[in-house]
């Protein structure tokens, strides 16, 4: 029986162990040991806290004391004070960037006061590594209630009526999937998760399969018993080699505790699951191409029908969901229906994880009600804009989507809404953006991400999104005219209504959007040949003007020499030579170089 | 590790578990929680505070008492008292005691973590922490 006292809880995502969390923790184990407090102070690896800005993150519990920057050198202190005197550590506490307090729980945090986690309820609260830790957390109790009380009507009908939208982006009622695949009569179907997370920013997926793998594992069983299938397959992409060992090691103890296997709980019901990498493709993500990859093919998607429900994997009837649809599976089970849908809205139940990136104080993980309010989301979680600036956009649902804007910061954020905005939920990427970003480069980046990740099988896909990508380069070049802006938004159209699956379908979101909301700034890329933002290098000019003093230091920093000129003696910059770096304007004192 | 066979295995198993997270789960409610600070400087230990501690905390989790957090603090500067334990109840003065034993440990839990009634060998309070 344990006597620990006090646990101290380091995040162990990939964020934080690129930031020594691993060291952190043996340094931690090192000085307990030295201070002779092994017995009574446990040391734990957990999954992703969500607070990746300020990682890598010790939280010492029961008081919930919240760290944020510790380094290895750190740990003697904070065990000589907190661990052994019971002394907070000041400095290395959080301060609200806002009100400038210092913060010591992680209650008290704005960033965590607005969310609700269903997702990802065992996320940096227990070691992923240990089932003994999920199953105190009711682990595997939604599974042996499935199996042994429940027909698989029955858990279909729960699944329905909690209305649990798939999380991967589309949005499609999870209880429905797995319906259609229960109905198609086969001697064998398949459990498929998708695992292949893509959206540039989004680690949505990779947090939950490293921070609690069980509830997947658990979810993907209740899932086969209902549909009727014995066998789980998990495609996930190797570059995610973490959360493929974590979610390995769950499979093993899972199948050791005879939790998967043959006649799991004495209920007659076999189920196994195995574990099968992408090489990382984008269009992986979309089911067809999933399974074609699966099977050894080219990762190439097909039309539906059939969809995958009625023949996937090797032709059987399969069922696809996302990592975090069934991360909400085995709560909703034990918990109820009723229970999901008092979370929520009426049309998009329960919570969504949101990845926030860019121009955000808070970077990081992130998981609220749907409804939430993008303002709640972005200034209230988020903690507001870095550095002071002003808002400008937020890219939701990565290349397949859109932004929205200032006017829409008190949308409730769910699926149909964001549909109708012109963006979409996609997986639950967010990318924010400031006053210096600018929306054309913004639509070219996302061009030439899903130009180059199109698999090439149709023409509308392959061809439209390089002609897309090589107009909106055009533009941000200070090139394009005004023909060429009516020219992408017809092509857009075209790549949209006759692309084969969805990454086609989605390619020209971005563009659309943006030249909908942010016309006037391709107008200006036009025309005047001006980036309003500041952001495109080939209409960009530096100056520098009359308050140069001629101290010399712009020349000394000026990578390629295009500045000249004597010292106390007014510079000139060469603009055949100026790469346009702004190395010149961050070093000079006397604000003399400008940007036009 | 056996396999388990039915679903009262796996409860069983959970309800056995279930005090490797207790400690975390606190973590969420510790302002309703009754708080006991056991004094574990070199004092401390040497006068068998760890025992105290260890001995304290199995017997409420074999009592079933899971509103009562155990932590534990350096000296407390009543060096000539150790074993020394403090209980606040929630919304009271923390109480301190003295050269706690098993026995004075047992009655400790007993009369004022489940009661709310002071016992014997209470050291006067000569000072406050600038936090309460």
């Amino acid at each position: 029986m344990s006597n620990y006292t006090m646990h101290i809880l380091i995040c162990g995502g990939t964020g934080c162990i690129s930031a020594e969390s691993d060291i952190i923790a043996d340094e931690f184990t090192k000085e307990l040991a030295r201070v002779g407090m092994t017995e009574e102070v446990q040391v734990l690896k957990t999954g992703c806290f969500g607070f990746c800005e300020k990682g890598p993150i010790v939280k010492v519990l029961p008081d919930s004391t919240f760290y944020v920057e510790v380094t290895p050198d750190d740990v003697e202190e904070l065990v000589n004070e907190h661990v052994v005197k019971g002394r907070v550590v000041d400095r290395l506490l959080f301060i609200d960037p806002s009100s400038k307090e210092t913060i010591e729980d992680s209650k008290h945090m704005d960033f965590y006061k607005k969310q609700q986690r269903v997702a990802l309820r065992n996320c940096g609260f227990v070691d992923p590594h240990n089932i003994d830790e999920y199953i105190a957390r009711d682990g595997y109790q939604a599974l042996g209630q499935s199996i042994l009380e429940m027909s698989q009507l029955e858990v279909i009908e729960l699944m329905e009526d909690a209305n649990l939208r798939g999380r991967g982006g589309g949005g499609f009622p999870a209880g429905l999937k797995w319906r259609f695949t229960y109905n198609n009569e086969s001697d064998q179907k398949y459990v498929i998760c998708n695992a292949d997370e893509g959206d540039p920013g989004a680690f949505m997926d990779r947090s939950i399969l490293e921070g609690d793998p069980h509830s997947v594992v658990e979810a993907m069983a209740i899932c086969g018993y209902a549909i009727g299938a014995d066998k789980g397959l998990v495609y996930i992409r190797a570059e995610y080699p973490l959360a493929i060992e974590r979610l390995q090691l769950a499979i093993d103890s899972a199948r050791e505790y005879g939790l998967l296997g043959d006649d799991i709980m004495g209920s007659g019901f076999n189920f196994d699951i195995e574990v099968k990498f992408g090489a990382g493709a984008f269009v992986c993500g979309e089911e067809t191409a999933l399974i074609h990859s699966m099977e050894g093919q080219r990762g190439e998607p097909t039309t539906k029908p059939p969809f995958p429900a009625e023949s996937g994997f090797w032709g059987k009837p399969t069922c696809v969901n996302n990592v975090e649809t069934l991360a909400n599976v085995p709560v909703i089970l034990l918990k109820g229906a009723d229970w999901f849908k008092t979370i929520g809205t009426e049309k998009s139940p329960g919570t969504k994880v949101f990845a926030l990136a860019g121009k955000i104080n808070n970077v990081g993980l992130i998981e609220v009600p749907m409804g939430t309010t993008l303002r709640e989301v972005i200034y209230d979680i988020g903690g507001g804009i870095k550095d002071g600036k002003e808002f400008k956009a937020v890219q939701t649902g990565g290349p397949s989507g859109g932004c929205l804007t200032a006017k829409d910061l008190d949308t409730p954020i769910d699926f149909d809404n964001l549909l109708e905005k012109g963006s979409m939920m996609g997986s639950g990427g967010m990318i924010v953006m400031d006053e210096d970003d600018c929306m054309p480069a913004v639509a070219r980046f996302y061009l030439e991400f899903t130009q180059e990740e199109s698999c090439g099988k149709c023409t509308p896909c392959r061809i439209g999104t390089t002609r897309l990508f090589e107009l909106l380069d055009k533009i941000t070049q200070g090139k394009g005219t005004m023909e060429d802006l009516e020219l992408m938004k017809e092509l857009s159209h075209v790549i949209t209504d006759t692309s084969l699956c969805g990454l086609g379908q989605t390619a020209s979101n971005p563009v659309l959007s943006t030249l909908d909301i942010f016309w006037d700034e391709y107008v200006a890329h036009v025309t005047d040949k001006k980036c309003p933002a500041g952001q495109c290098t080939a209409l960009l000019e530096y100056k520098i003007t009359d308050a140069c003093t001629g101290c010399t230091l712009c020349t000394r920093v000026c990578p390629t020499d295009a500045i000249d000129g004597k010292l106390k003696e007014l510079h000139v910059i060469d603009q055949e030579k100026c790469i346009k770096c702004g190395a010149c304007m961050d070093r000079c004192k006397f604000k003399a170089i400008i940007r036009e | 590790m056996a396999k388990i066979k039915s679903l009262d295995e796996l409860k069983a198993l959970r309800d056995s578990v279930q005090n490797t997270v207790d400690v975390r789960e606190h973590g969420d409610n510790v302002e309703d929680m009754i708080i006991v600070r056991v004094a574990m400087a070199t004092c401390g230990i040497a006068a068998g505070a760890r025992e105290i501690m260890n001995f304290m905390a199995h017997e409420l989790r074999d009592q079933g008492i899971d509103n009562v957090m155990i932590t534990q603090v350096g000296c407390m500067g009543l060096c000539y008292a150790e074993p020394t334990v403090e209980v606040t109840l929630k919304g009271e003065e923390p109480v301190v005691y003295g050269n706690v034993t098993e026995e004075k440990a047992l009655e400790i839990i007993e009369k004022h973590i489940k009661n709310g009634t002071m016992v014997d060998g209470i050291i006067p309070s000569t000072h406050k922490s600038l936090d309460e």
